[in-house]
């Protein structure tokens, strides 16, 4: 016990207003490399301290010195016991390096959601063939319920004008509500990935469903030409947020690892981020394109030019995710 | 749901601390406070837009959209980011976002918490957000859980001043040195520390009992060191008490 509790207090009390002020100099220049010396400085302060909170936690009597020697302690110990390193985030190198590295990484989680899109789309497709009645159901918008055949005499008559004057904001609502579908496609990952396979198998079920009522309506061309351009792009974008859920529920079940909730959480994060940052990146492009391209139908646009366009895209998306970031193979 | 849940950390240097727990009615207040701040950012958005020229209104409203959409989605991240886990909101009601470890805030961690709104904030009001920080022992939301974070009440407390509990006031007791010097030698630790207890806790106690309390104690010191009748006469049993705590903790007599 501390008999002379003043006397300690007034000894030690000179190294916690120095902790504090250090402490309160971090808060205000987040990142400052901190000098060799100051470090130990900091390390010696927060060392004093923790003896101190050791000391009087002996101590029942005094709550309200403990309770301050513990806030102090407690900032300290972030400072001191971090140890994961600090790295600069360098924009190319994410994109070119850490972004299609991850995706192949965590490969498997991107076919297990391709998997169920393409299972939803089989569903879609059998539904729609089965009971021709629940295209209503089955497509939430209003301008696919008409007859492929409408559709596009509509289109083809309109040339695009039904968006002149709105074409920016369309494209902006586009990122916006497609980034907000793949953010609740990686997050639902925390409901163990329930919700975020209902979401897959649901996006394919619209997508097998329209497709199949303009294949069997005669429209292949037309559909292609109105969906390459900026499915080739919002569509992968939509599975890698997918993955990103079905990473989260993975490290939640657990399966196959015998590290704790929490680690294997922490162990996932980065890969996360850098999956939902892409899929948002691929969406401003796909909100672009669907917008200002997409909408544009023959004889504005010749059905030939907006395929070759998608494939393009898709080639190029391909060989990105595949082949960037790999280490150049060197010669024996 | 424990009202004084707590965060407890044990030090490789064998030092166990406890950080307190943001309750759910203080980080809903810290919440709303954030949402505010999201609008008056549109209100400043709509405002802007209104400068475009009309021929250029689908680019201003587009840009609007995107630019209210990229500030919503970014301003808390960016603020817990740059202030070390806390926003306007939690700043104001001392909040603060820390590593569930103990440690810094990785930038990865501020990213899912933050986009995991949309899940907490399911389907109205942070429903599903509240239910989990309910249920969860360290008060965690969706968000929190997948990002490994708990949010702490960031409640900076002033260095205890001893001068104020033991009082400045002048003590009689202390005029009998010889005496004094018995007190600090016969009165052993734990009664010593009672009676600091008593002084501290003085707040806390119903008058009937503190009042038996310092008798009690009273009684119990001068029976350890008799003093002369008239240096104690007419002193409360209360300052008394006070009297020998700050002869037993003072360091010089």
């Amino acid at each position: 016990m501390i008999v002379d509790l003043v006397r300690f207090v007034e000894t030690e009390r000179p190294h916690w207003t120095a902790l504090e002020q250090f402490l309160k100099r971090l808060d205000e220049s987040p990142g400052m490399p901190l000098p060799i010396e100051e470090a130990q400085r900091l390390h010696y302060l927060y060392q004093r301290s923790s003896s101190a909170l050791g000391r009087v936690g002996a101590m029942a009597s005094e709550p309200e010195l403990r309770g301050y020697l513990e806030w102090l302690v407690s900032r300290a110990y972030a400072e001191i016991h971090e140890s994961r390193g600090k790295k600069r985030f360098k924009l190319w190198q994410w994109l070119t390096v850490t972004l299609p590295q991850t995706f192949r990484r965590r490969f498997r989680a991107f076919a297990m959601s391709t998997l169920l899109t393409l299972g939803g789309a089989l569903f879609g497709v059998l539904a729609l063939a089965i009971d021709p009645d629940a295209k209503s159901v089955l497509m939430p918008f209003d301008h696919l319920h008409m007859t492929p055949k409408e559709r596009v005499a509509l289109e083809q008559k309109d040339r695009g004008k039904r968006l002149e004057g709105h074409k920016a904001t369309f494209s902006a609502e586009l990122m916006q509500n497609n980034t907000r579908v793949s953010i609740m496609a990686m997050g639902l990952g925390m409901s163990f990935g329930v919700g975020t396979v209902v979401l897959l198998f649901y996006n394919g079920v619209i997508l097998g469903a329209v497709a199949f009522d303009y294949v069997t309506g005669g429209e292949t061309v037309f559909l292609l030409g109105w969906l390459l351009p900026h499915g080739v792009i919002e569509i992968p974008a939509i599975l890698i947020a997918g993955q990103a859920g079905l990473l989260i529920a993975h490290a939640l079940i657990g399966w196959g690892s015998r590290k704790t909730r929490r680690e294997r959480l922490r162990e996932i994060g980065p890969d996360v981020v850098t999956l939902t940052g892409a899929a948002a990146l691929f969406l401003v492009w796909a909100g672009i394109v669907e917008a200002f391209f997409s909408q544009y139908h023959e004889p504005v646009v010749p059905y030939g030019v907006k395929i070759s366009f998608g494939l393009v895209e898709l080639a190029a998306l391909t060989f990105y995710l595949s082949s960037s970031g790999r280490k150049p193979v060197t010669a024996k | 749901m424990n009202g004084d849940a707590s965060l407890d950390i044990r030090t490789p240097e064998g030092i166990s601390f406890s950080v307190p727990l943001a309750g759910p009615v203080s980080r809903l207040l810290a919440l709303t406070l954030d949402f505010l701040v999201i609008l008056a950012a549109q209100q400043a958005v709509t405002r802007l837009i209104g400068a475009f020229p009309k021929a250029a209104a689908d680019v201003g409203d587009a840009f609007g959209i995107l630019l209210l959409f990229v500030f919503a989605s970014a301003y808390p991240m960016a603020s817990e980011w740059f202030w070390r886990g806390q926003t306007i909101g939690k700043r104001l009601f001392r909040l603060r976002v820390i590593d569930a470890t103990g440690l810094r805030l990785e930038p990865s961690q501020v990213i899912i918490r933050n986009l995991l709104r949309y899940v907490d904030g399911l389907p109205i009001c942070y429903l599903v957000g509240s239910v989990t920080s309910l249920l969860n022992r360290r008060l965690q939301r969706l968000g929190d859980l997948a990002a490994g974070t708990v949010v702490v009440r960031s409640v900076q407390l002033k260095q205890p001043d001893l001068d104020q509990l033991l009082g400045a006031r002048y003590n009689s007791l202390l005029e009998q040195r010889h005496l004094a010097a018995r007190l600090r030698q016969r009165v052993p630790p734990e009664i010593a520390s009672i009676g600091l207890d008593a002084l501290i806790r003085r707040g806390q106690l119903e008058p009937g009992p503190r009042v038996e309390l310092y008798r009690d104690l009273a009684r119990y010191f001068k029976k350890l060191v008799e003093y002369p009748p008239e240096v104690i006469e007419q002193m409360a049993d209360e300052q008394y008490v006070r009297n020998v705590v700050e002869i037993l903790f003072r360091a010089s007599l």
